[in-house]
């Protein structure tokens, strides 16, 4: 089946010859209609629309936004924060990039509506420090659209007043984690705070209720605002609806963003068709389809069971290229959509090799704070750089996937997944080439590609 | 404090962006860094002072997060992205070839002063693999050729201040 045409609603303008970041170009594309229409009707119709929709997060972890919302804590008296997530920093990921750098009006214009729609008076973007242009362009978009009253006091006369400020990270992974991203924002080290007790919608920026959106998710709502909830949710299929965003990277011809009807198109149309397959001459080995945290998946591996399909139960039997790209079905197979980062290696890259890059990552970016992650990810890439560098053992294999199997659930957040997951899946599928790397590593060729 | 005038006033401007004082930590080390270019002792306690802090409650986030340096770096500050993605498609051998070219060591400042050589983790650009962030420019699918390229601009740049 050919691959379905890509649907651009978020990325519409994106690489558009001629369209420009500033207001003028925006407001010449209809920019900030929404908001007039929105801030004219009740801000609980707001929500509705947005739970009506069925929109999931898209930082990640795919949580229906409208539950989100309705979480927040009302009757507190405390002031509502609203941060945008725009800390973009799972490898692999590379969406947001580029709303904020080319179109930062859709994301401000999306902040403010979920910001009037939630009674928020101060949100802020916290943004990766090592994006300052992008900080800088977002600064600049703030202030044209406040000089055009649609951020700051009395927004288009409603009497409702709304600031945005931009905040800068410093490079700390783990500041994409909203806990952890609140405690940065409040001045300290990223370190998540424990839920139970806190809660962002409870618990959050200063101790008040606060909501922590992706920037790819507010860009959904300023649409839904426009469309509507139902007509929304017409678009993809029951349980991912709207657009989703790939970001493609790695071994494939055309890698790059590309945004599609949510669950209409399977990894095999997306690779094969939409991306070019693979390099000349090679093969398609290993995929992770939702950031490096993903576990992964190897070509030529089944996956077999039974899924809802409408009110049936269907059994279904794929491969990797029958998967269709979206949270519930990915889950289903043992990984994950998250955010979208789809990474693909070929038949040229050694499993060990790629798997050491990964452990790398995690333990540069562990907070720090819970033993199992800091001293699991440390030695989970200790033991697979001195595989690759140093001497390898057969019982390397049981001995990494020992330490990764101790710390998930043992961890204050979820990086204590994201961390052991990569090992885990890495250990299990390519068990072999684990077990036979000390063996393998004398016929690899010396002037191959380092990945560690 | 020695710093511009300007960056006393953004300091007083962005301390004004949060009902916390101390939520200003962040955005005064990165102000004093691009002034300064790195975060001094002093610094670290004229910060503290400003919102109203312990010292140890900046120098604990300075050694926290990756961004902040203790000591000053060459002239321009090449960060090269290490993970997967870029890997996948040569970044090893990108930062190898910028650090031949510079004739310096990871991390380390190059004899004549001008570069500082780093890996970093994911720049989130991993589509135009492998990319390299030079002071605050991206650049693109940087291999050994454009790393050449662009170290040769570089000295060009440098030559032309002297």
């Amino acid at each position: 089946m050919p691959a379905p045409a890509q649907t651009r609603v978020i990325f519409k303008h994106i690489d558009e010859a001629g369209y420009t970041n500033d207001l003028g170009c925006y407001l010449r594309h209809g920019g900030y209609e929404t908001l007039k229409k929105s801030v004219a009707r009740p801000p609980a119709d707001l929500i509705e629309e947005v739970k009506k929709s069925g929109l999931r997060g898209r930082g990640g972890a795919g949580f229906p936004c409208g539950v989100k919302w309705s979480l927040v804590d009302r009757k507190s008296g405390k002031p509502i924060y609203l941060i945008v997530n725009a800390d973009e920093s799972e490898p692999g990921t590379f969406k947001d990039r580029y709303i904020m750098h080319q179109d930062p009006h859709q994301l401000i214009e999306g902040t403010i509506i979920s910001c009037f729609a939630n009674n928020v008076k101060q949100a802020y973007i916290y943004i990766r420090g090592e994006m300052p242009e992008g900080a800088r362009i977002l600064e600049k978009a703030i202030a044209e659209a406040r000089a055009a009253n649609f951020v700051g006091p009395n927004i288009l006369g409603t009497g409702y007043s709304c600031e945005i400020y931009v905040h800068r990270g410093a490079g700390a992974y783990i500041c994409g984690e909203e806990t952890g991203l609140i405690e940065s924002l409040e001045g300290k080290r990223a370190n998540p705070r424990i839920k139970p007790p806190y809660f962002p919608a409870v618990l959050g920026l200063y101790q008040c209720p606060t909501i922590v959106n992706n920037v790819e998710t507010l860009c959904q709502v300023k649409h839904i605002a426009e469309i509507g909830g139902e007509a929304y949710a017409k678009s993809g299929t029951p349980g991912n609806t709207g657009t989703r965003i790939f970001c493609v990277s790695g071994h494939v011809q055309r890698p790059g963003y590309y945004e599609f009807p949510a669950g209409t198109i399977t990894m095999g149309q997306l690779l094969n068709e939409v991306c070019g397959g693979p390099l000349p001459g090679r093969t398609f080995k290993a995929v992770i389809p939702g950031g490096s945290s993903a576990k992964v998946l190897r070509f030529g591996e089944r996956y077999k069971g039974k899924r809802k399909a409408g009110a049936d139960m269907v059994d279904y039997d794929w491969g990797v290229e029958d998967v269709p790209m979206d949270f519930d079905s990915l889950a289903m197979i043992g990984s994950m959509g998250g955010s979208g980062g789809v990474i693909v290696m070929d038949d040229s890259v050694n499993m060990v090799e790629a798997l050491a890059n990964i452990n790398a990552f995690y333990q540069h970016e562990s907070c720090g704070q819970c033993t199992p992650c800091r001293e699991g990810s440390l030695w989970m890439k200790k033991i697979s750089s001195r595989m690759v560098h140093g001497d390898a053992r057969k019982e390397d294999a049981a001995l990494l996937k020992s330490v990764a199997d101790q710390i998930p659930g043992r961890t204050i957040c979820a990086f204590g997944e994201a961390c052991s997951w990569p090992t885990q899946s890495f250990l299990i599928k390519f068990k072999d080439e684990f077990e036979g790397y000390a063996e393998a590593k004398k016929s690899l060729p010396a002037d191959r590609l380092a990945l560690v | 404090m020695n710093l511009k005038p300007e960056t006393f006033q953004r300091i007083d401007e962005v301390i004004t962006h949060y009902p916390v004082k101390r939520s200003a930590t962040l955005p005064l080390l990165h102000l004093v860094q691009e002034d300064a270019g790195y975060i001094s002792e002093e610094a670290i306690l004229w910060i503290a002072q400003k919102l109203e802090l312990q010292p140890i409650n900046v120098l604990e986030v300075v050694t926290f997060y990756p961004m902040f340096r203790r000591a000053p770096i060459g002239r321009r500050h090449i960060k090269v992205c290490r993970t997967l993605s870029c890997a996948l498609l040569g970044g090893y051998k990108t930062c190898e070839t910028f650090q031949e070219e510079f004739k310096t060591t990871l991390g380390a400042t190059s004899p004549c002063g001008e570069v500082t050589v780093d890996f970093v983790e994911c720049l989130a650009s991993c589509g135009t693999a492998p990319v390299v962030l030079i002071d605050e420019v991206l650049h693109e699918k940087v291999d050994a050729t454009k790393a050449r390229q662009i170290s040769a601009q570089i000295r060009a740049e440098a030559a032309a201040r002297q």
